[in-house]
């Protein structure tokens, strides 16, 4: 299927491969969510996942953490690999694949705590800082990166709650990378926030490309052509169509892809 | 196709739709009835003619004004935004088409009623009438998302091209021949070349619509016939 897109929209083969999917199924008890879905996420390229509501774009998204996991009825079959290893691996140590494939979610959800807290714990727990300045440096550093530090710097210790919804969101933000992931997911980021908050979210992933593998799921059509180079449109638990967002949004091949994105769909 | 959830964007392509559709109309008309006051050399006619661009060029830019409001308020996507982008550039080259029939009108008083080319004259009807159906099949090509259809008027280019080649030879022939024919000749020249444009921006048009209906361009053709000059 992957080889079979690859072709149908020239996808350059040549970029870095971070994690791929074979296959992959995913049953809540009896009822089967993800119906056999392959795919590969990429190094360079923000990936963006759309599709209607209850299409499976966030279920497959968890698949990719194994957050899941959390959820008793979830069962996952088929491939998912990380660096080319299997994350579903009975070796593979849970916490640590959470920390390499970090998680943004709809709502801001910073911890009840300090602005300068929300960033220290993840490395501190990790064990990434070695001593107070180290973790000054990380902290630093995770903000920059995240946008806020300019408008958080002077004041640190005041709780992350007491922040705008934005700000908590590039708060959240920062603290999955301030444990050093190498993918980022996230789950309809912008989905609570005002037009500004989204446009500052969405100039943050266009500086965070590269440096992360970034996966988002919105159901803003918009936002998937403005912040992605591919788009995967999920349709009744199957990916319908992958492939560079400019040609999605221009050329969609499929009949399904084009019904949704020009607002024929259902 | 299915329709839109929101109604009113539907309603708005069929509008664009509908305007295009008659800008195409007005425009063969004007061929056609700059080509039949010329071969009557009736100056009523020719004068109708011009007034009538008035109504093309006022189509031209509410297209551009609806369009804009399209892509400002409804963020068209996928084949809608083909559409909508390939409407804006159809009406410009139409506004163009329409521009040429003007400009044969315009010539058709100051020809010499008593000094008639027969032989030109009566293949010039006859290639008028090829190009402004290539018009009105480019642009029902276009309200019918039918790129067969599109195809064919590009194909038909080179009949034009061949008409035009004969007309050039025809009328060198004359004024070497008949020095005093010059400056009807002259005039005949450039209504030929007039044509043969027309011929050219209505394949412009069809490669448009043939992109919009399938989002690829159209098939390199053949360069048939090439012309005598430029």
């Amino acid at each position: 299927m992957t080889a079979m897109i690859h072709e149908q929209h020239n996808m350059t083969p040549t970029v870095e491969t971070k994690m791929t999917a074979r296959d992959v199924k995913v049953f809540y008890g009896e009822k089967q969510a993800i119906k056999g879905v392959s795919i590969d996420v990429d190094m360079d390229n923000v990936t963006a996942f759309i599709g209607p509501s209850g299409c499976g774009k966030s279920t497959f998204l968890r698949t990719l953490n194994r957050m899941n996991d959390t959820v008793a009825s979830a069962r996952v079959e088929g491939t998912i690999t990380l660096d080319g290893e299997d994350i579903y691996a009975p070796s593979m140590d849970v916490v640590q694949l959470r920390a390499r494939v970090g998680m943004v979610f709809q709502k801001p959800n910073p911890f009840p705590k300090s602005i300068y807290e929300n960033i220290a714990y993840g490395p501190r727990i990790h064990g990434l800082a070695h001593g107070k300045a180290d973790l000054e440096v990380i902290v630093e550093k995770s903000l920059r990166r995240a946008g806020l530090w300019d408008e958080v710097k002077d004041r640190l210790h005041d709780s992350g709650t007491a922040l705008s919804g934005g700000q908590q969101q590039r708060l959240c933000i920062g603290r999955a990378i301030a444990v050093e992931p190498e993918v980022i997911l996230m789950d309809e980021p912008c989905s609570a926030l005002d037009p500004i908050a989204t446009a500052k979210i969405e100039e943050l992933i266009h500086e965070l490309r590269g440096r992360y593998a970034i996966v988002i799921v919105t159901h803003n059509m918009q936002q998937a052509a403005r912040v992605s180079q591919r788009t995967a449109f999920f349709h009744l638990g199957e990916l319908v169509e992958y492939g560079v967002t400019s040609d999605i949004f221009t050329n969609p091949r499929q009949e399904r892809t084009k019904d949704y994105i020009t607002g024929r769909y259902g | 196709m299915a329709e839109h959830t929101i109604k009113a964007f539907d309603q708005e392509m069929d509008k664009l739709r509908g305007l295009i559709a008659e800008m195409g109309g007005r425009a063969e008309e004007a061929i056609e009835k700059a080509m039949l006051a010329l071969q009557r050399h009736d100056r009523a006619m020719a004068a109708d003619v011009v007034a009538d661009d008035k109504r093309i060029d006022a189509i031209e830019a509410e297209v551009e004004k609806l369009a804009i409001e399209v892509i400002a308020l409804r963020a068209p996507m996928a084949n809608d935004l083909r559409d909508v982008i390939a409407a804006l550039k159809i009406v410009s080259v139409v506004e163009r088409i329409g521009d040429y029939a003007k400009n044969i009108a315009k010539r058709v008083p100051l020809m010499n009623a008593n000094q008639r080319m027969q032989e030109p004259i009566a293949l010039l009807p006859s290639m008028g009438q090829v190009a402004g159906e290539m018009v009105q099949d480019a642009l029902n090509a276009f309200a019918a998302r039918n790129a067969d259809l599109a195809l064919a008027v590009i194909e038909r280019d080179t009949v034009v091209d061949d008409f035009y080649n004969s007309v050039f030879r025809t009328l060198v022939t004359f004024m070497v021949e008949n020095p005093k024919t010059i400056s009807e000749c002259a005039h005949l020249l450039f209504i030929a070349k007039n044509i043969e444009r027309i011929g050219d921006h209505a394949t412009n048009v069809a490669e448009m619509v043939y992109y919009a209906a399938t989002g690829n361009t159209a098939p390199e053709r053949e360069r048939g016939g090439q012309n005598q000059e430029d």
